[in-house]
């Protein structure tokens, strides 16, 4: 079987080398057929690694590694793609499913443009392809197999986390068909409305798994972790955000394209980048150049590979882009202050966000060269990505209403002052009634603001009740996205600040006060799962009249010789209240068990927020149907 | 000459904005970037400023385990292959991987009399994961941990 999904792998090799020499030569239908074909013979080799996993063969040295006859069948599959190479293979699967997705859906009736795309992504396939069989191959077998594998490494047998990697990868490879259509465009010559309209939809189409899978880690991470947060401005984190804050560049500059013309080498150089910052996330994560908290097992060597495809198809893009970009059509003309300008400012913000990003994350490596060891934590993200951010914010609502070319600024003044009053307004009662940091209050101006920037652009454009529900989806897409971002900023702003915590040791019968919860250990026993054993603590958590029986357990999985906390919340109208269970302490002979006890108010904020902007973007992606001439 | 002034501006908001964000970015360096102390590196270069967010390293010393109050705090001894030893205290729930002889790295401060109040402990995901400014070392503890 395994051999048959071996052979298969090569076969897709051997198809995505044609589609990429066929398309570049301009054939359209053959290059075409030539990304189905690839797709589909992938997909049968993925399906043997996935057969191989849920028949538990472990003379498949990366079942035998990774996975175990007692695991749920759900993780026995997710296993497949919760290691280096099975991830890899997905990343395969997912550039050749762009590709055969570009194939079936590109509508832009410019054939040689769309062979050409197609030949790109087939060059950038058989480049994953290549790395996968020939330096991370899944297919090795084991001789002789043993009779048991060793186990998914257990904090990934989850849920959110099983679906984590594949979203994510949705997102990052995603984005290579969006660098294919770029290059494919600047070698025609053409960065159109034409061609802003086709990228649009791609990069919308990456950049909602790319939303939802940061998401999913992030959630996962907030309550298998145990650390109470839902951000750590970690290497691995920092590697999603920015292609993610490139994406959201992208997407806005794309419509200036689309609609007027204009930023058409600022939109290609953006769409190459989304790429590029997703191969080199890949790259940070693989190749373990940086400490991480959420380390993977790490190999140099094959860091070293994914840093040469990076040079190799990052320099080939940005030499095409040089040559190519001063000869690139401009659109019609505009003014600074007018929605072009408006949004310059949000490309260069959010772009400049994710270099600042980017500085801090790689800044331990500059600092390794000079022979200091050092790491850059949350303060220094908190002081340069979160100002920047605000600056962004506070303006959007003000521009949001600008028209092409040039901008009607007779409604400024009263935009400003509202602004102003409504900041004023938060930091007073902030100071005097919430007893909250300034910057906080100034926080959570901003995303009512937002929110309310938002809405009011909804009633600009509909003039009228009855036609707001005619109002295209796509406006209904970008409202959703910015109220999203206000309300993840509410979130974000009042969990990150009035975050409360603290450590307990309780006896059993013990009892604790936290941020106002009266918390009670009535007792610890053990529980027994497919895979694992575990203590479970039975607590009860009391505040006036509202009682809740949390049960925080830690799981030992004996195949990987590792424990994990499973978490206990209960969700108010105000926040999570949060516990973990630690480790069993024996102090002066009484037996006490260690909680750490968080309440995290809004925190669902956060993750609503950030579905409502998944949400936007595709409302944005539905195709509009042509509205009747009224 | 429209273009021209255009671009013009746009340049001066772009390196304007881009000024602004390095010298933000400069600044939290100087401030937040941490250095990183391993007892042989504490031991030459004395105690660093008190209060300042700083990491430690190196192996949790068999034996050096305990709980001096309700049993909320731990407190350990971190040593590497020198002679010198860092003090540790964190109150919290230690990582899943946190055991006598495994390698750790905790962020926090140190106080005057060189003790260090750690506000987190790193934690691996893998068991066969090392932290990477923990180089392994040939004897000790070190040689068990891996």
């Amino acid at each position: 079987m395994i051999e048959f999904g071996h052979l298969a792998a090569f076969l897709a090799l051997a198809a995505s080398l044609a589609q990429g020499v066929l398309g570049l030569t301009g054939a359209r239908a053959l290059a075409g057929r030539a990304a189905v074909v690839a797709f589909a013979v992938m997909a049968l080799s993925f399906a043997t690694l996935l057969v191989a996993f849920a028949q538990s063969d472990f003379s498949l040295a990366l079942a035998a590694n990774n996975s175990h006859t007692l695991k749920p069948m759900i993780y026995k599959l997710a296993g497949v793609w919760g290691n280096h190479e099975g991830s890899m293979a997905l990343w395969c699967l997912v550039t050749l499913g762009f590709g055969a997705a570009g194939a079936l859906w590109m509508r832009t009736g410019r054939d040689v443009f769309e062979a050409r795309a197609l030949g790109v992504q087939g060059w950038l396939a058989a480049g994953a392809l290549s790395y996968l069989l020939f330096a991370s191959s899944p297919y090795l077998r084991l001789d002789p197999a043993p009779l048991q594998g060793a186990g998914l490494n257990p904090v990934l047998q989850d849920v959110a986390l099983a679906s984590h990697p594949p979203m994510l990868y949705l997102g990052y490879v995603g984005f290579s068909f969006v660098f294919a259509l770029a290059a494919a465009g600047l070698i025609d010559g053409r960065i159109d409305r034409v061609w802003a309209k086709e990228a649009r939809r791609w990069a919308l189409a990456a950049f909602i798994p790319l939303t939802i899978g940061i998401a999913l880690g992030s959630y996962w991470a907030y309550y298998e972790l145990g650390w109470g947060g839902w951000w750590f401005w970690d290497p691995v984190e920092n590697a999603s955000l920015m292609p993610w804050l490139i994406g959201a560049a992208l997407l806005h500059s794309v419509v200036v394209t689309e609609k007027r013309g204009s930023f058409a080498a600022w939109t290609a150089l953006l769409a190459v980048l989304a790429f590029l910052f997703s191969i080199m996330g890949a790259f940070l994560v693989r190749s373990g150049v940086l400490t991480s908290v959420h380390a993977f097992a790490v190999d140099p060597k094959r860091g070293m590979l994914l840093l040469g495809g990076l040079v190799v198809y990052g320099g080939l893009a940005l030499g095409l882009f040089a040559l190519r970009a001063p000869k690139l059509e401009g659109g019609k003309p505009w003014q600074m202050l007018s929605r072009e300008g408006a949004l310059a400012t949000n490309n260069v913000v959010l772009v400049v966000a994710a270099l600042t990003v980017l500085l801090g994350t790689l800044f331990p490596l500059i600092a390794e060269a000079t022979g200091r060891t050092i790491s850059v934590g949350e303060p220094y993200f908190r002081l340069t990505f979160v100002p920047m951010l605000a600056v962004l914010l506070a303006v959007l609502p003000v521009v949001q209403a600008w028209t092409w070319g040039k901008a009607d600024l007779s409604g400024v003044w009263k935009w400003a002052a509202g602004g102003v009053g409504l900041v004023a307004v938060f930091l007073l009662l902030g100071v005097s009634v919430w007893d909250i940091p300034l910057g906080a209050a100034f926080g959570l101006a901003l995303a009512l603001w937002l929110i309310f920037g938002a809405l009011w652009e909804v009633r600009r454009r509909a003039v009228t009740l009855a036609r707001v529900f005619r109002l295209p989806l796509r406006v209904w897409g970008m409202t959703l996205a910015h109220v999203g971002l206000g309300v993840f900023i509410m979130g974000a702003v009042v969990e990150t600040t009035q975050r409360y915590e603290a450590t307990l040791a309780l006896p059993a019968g013990g009892s604790g006060t936290v941020a106002g919860w009266n918390i009670t250990l009535n007792d610890v026993h053990a529980i027994e799962g497919p895979n694992w054993y575990a203590d479970k603590a039975v607590l009860t958590a009391r505040k006036g009249s509202i009682k809740a029986e949390m049960a925080p357990t830690k799981r030992y999985y004996p195949a990987s010789r590792m424990p994990t906390t499973e978490t206990a919340i209960h969700k108010t109208a105000a926040g999570d209240l949060y516990i973990a269970l630690g480790d069993r302490r024996d102090v002066d002979g009484e037996t006490r068990w260690v909680f750490r006890v968080y309440f995290n108010p809004l925190i669902d904020f956060v993750y609503l927020g950030v579905a409502l902007m998944a949400l936007g973007a595709f409302f944005s992606l539905v195709p509009t149907r042509r509205r009747r001439t009224a | 000459m429209r273009a021209r002034t255009r671009r013009l501006w746009t340049f001066a908001v772009a390196a304007a904005l881009l000024l602004a964000a390095a010298t933000l970015a400069f600044v939290a360096l100087r401030q937040n970037a941490n250095l990183f102390y391993t007892p042989e590196v504490l031991a030459e270069n004395g105690i660093p400023e008190i209060g300042k967010d700083v990491k430690v390293g190196g192996w949790v010393a068999p034996g050096s385990l305990a709980y001096p109050g309700d049993g909320s705090e731990i407190v350990f001894t971190v040593i590497d292959n020198s002679p010198a030893t860092i003090t540790v205290s964190f109150t919290g729930i230690a990582p899943d991987l946190f055991r006598e002889g495994q390698g750790v790295v905790a962020i926090g401060s140190f106080d005057a009399d060189g003790k260090f109040t750690a506000r987190q402990l790193l934690a691996k995901h893998d068991e066969n994961y090392q932290p990477r400014e923990l180089k392994p070392l040939g004897a000790g503890p070190a040689a068990s941990a891996s």
